[in-house]
């Protein structure tokens, strides 16, 4: 940063360097692999179907790509105790 | 009733993704609810342009494919309420984007928004007339440049014969929107005015905005220019057109930034 910089607000271009590296970091790691968010997903459904009833749209699936980790966050309501299975 | 609107240009890097993200913006602020949905499959940007590239988990393609409901590909804006983002798929073909797909997607969209914004491809392949085909409106965005004008008209002409609207009889409402205009060029006689091509294109012009460093600070921030600047020139030129967009009469100018003391002083910094 030139002195200038002192003067006038914080500027962009770092920023846009750090996203795109976060970015292109996750998008060279899962090019011609297919989707884990997706997979996960259906994995973990697949088990808790196992016990109880799912409503398919009662699911919300969270991603937060971060530099050093990630966050995949999936949100599944229950029904009550009437659809569930023994 | 919901409305579809499509940014288009044909010609490529003239300011579709920047424009979408920036309308988005300015709609939602409005109290509009809105969704913007990204057709370049492929090569998807306006997840960066609008900072949501890291929380992308479903795209356009897994809707389309069934393989997600749109609730759960839909994205919401942290920072605008009524702003939902739908993003292209990065690695899957174009090819899977098919007609009846996109047509359930356009029809689920209309019952939960007010206005559905497709972000079109450059060109005037698949991807390009998918993301136009539904659409009520379409804004033609166009730079003061004789490529661009000419890609502008063909995908005039596209709109005119190319759209269930046109294919029904009906009229596709066209607009102009003027991006990376420079006045002080343009009066020099060095760059096209509005008038020529307005006069060229014949269709009514719903802004100009200006050329502007402030476009691509906020492409750098992931904040939609009207939402990261929403006071410089081009953010004022969008919410212009935006207004125009709903109906009101807005007079046209071309709106400049006011330059700050130190900017004035020491010239425009390059680096």
């Amino acid at each position: 940063m030139n002195l200038f910089g002192f003067f006038s607000r914080r500027s962009s271009a770092p920023v846009a360097r750090e996203r795109l590296q976060i970015l292109l970091a996750h998008e060279r790691a899962y090019s011609g692999k297919s989707d884990l968010a997706a997979i996960l997903q259906e994995e973990i459904l697949a088990v808790i179907a196992k016990h109880i009833e799912l409503d398919r749209d009662k699911v919300q699936v969270k991603l937060d790509r971060g530099k050093a980790v990630s966050t995949l966050e999936i949100d599944i309501e229950m029904p009550t105790q009437v659809g569930a299975r023994a | 009733m919901a409305k579809v609107l499509v940014v288009t240009s044909g010609k490529g890097g003239v300011g579709k993704t920047t424009s979408t993200a920036a309308l988005g913006v300015a709609l939602a602020k409005s109290g509009q609810k809105v969704a913007v949905v990204d057709f370049d499959v492929g090569l998807r940007n306006l997840d960066l342009v609008m900072g949501a590239e890291r929380r992308v988990v479903f795209d356009l393609i897994n809707v389309v494919q069934g393989d997600a409901k749109l609730a759960q590909a839909l994205i919401r804006d942290k920072r605008v309420e009524n702003l939902s983002l739908l993003a292209a798929s990065q690695t899957r073909d174009k090819d899977a984007l098919t007609q009846e797909g996109v047509t359930r997607v356009i029809g689920e969209l209309r019952e939960k928004f007010d206005w559905i914004i497709c972000d079109s491809p450059a060109g005037i392949e698949r991807g390009a007339t998918l993301a136009m085909y539904h659409a009520d409106v379409a804004v033609v965005v166009t730079n003061p440049e004789v490529s661009s004008v000419r890609d502008s008209d063909r995908i005039i002409g596209l709109l005119d014969s190319k759209t269930a609207k046109a294919e029904k009889g009906e009229r596709i409402e066209k607009h102009l929107l003027l991006t990376r205009y420079d006045p002080v060029r343009a009066e020099r006689g060095d760059m096209l005015k509005t008038e020529d091509v307005l006069e060229i294109l014949s269709i009514p012009l719903l802004g100009i905005i200006p050329d502007s460093e402030e476009v691509l600070k906020a492409s750098n921030l992931g904040a939609p220019v009207t939402l990261s600047s929403p006071t410089s020139a081009p953010a004022r030129a969008y919410f212009d057109a935006t207004r125009r967009l709903i109906g009101e009469t807005v007079a046209m100018t071309v709106p400049t930034d006011k330059k700050g003391f130190m900017e004035r002083l020491f010239g425009r910094r390059v680096a």
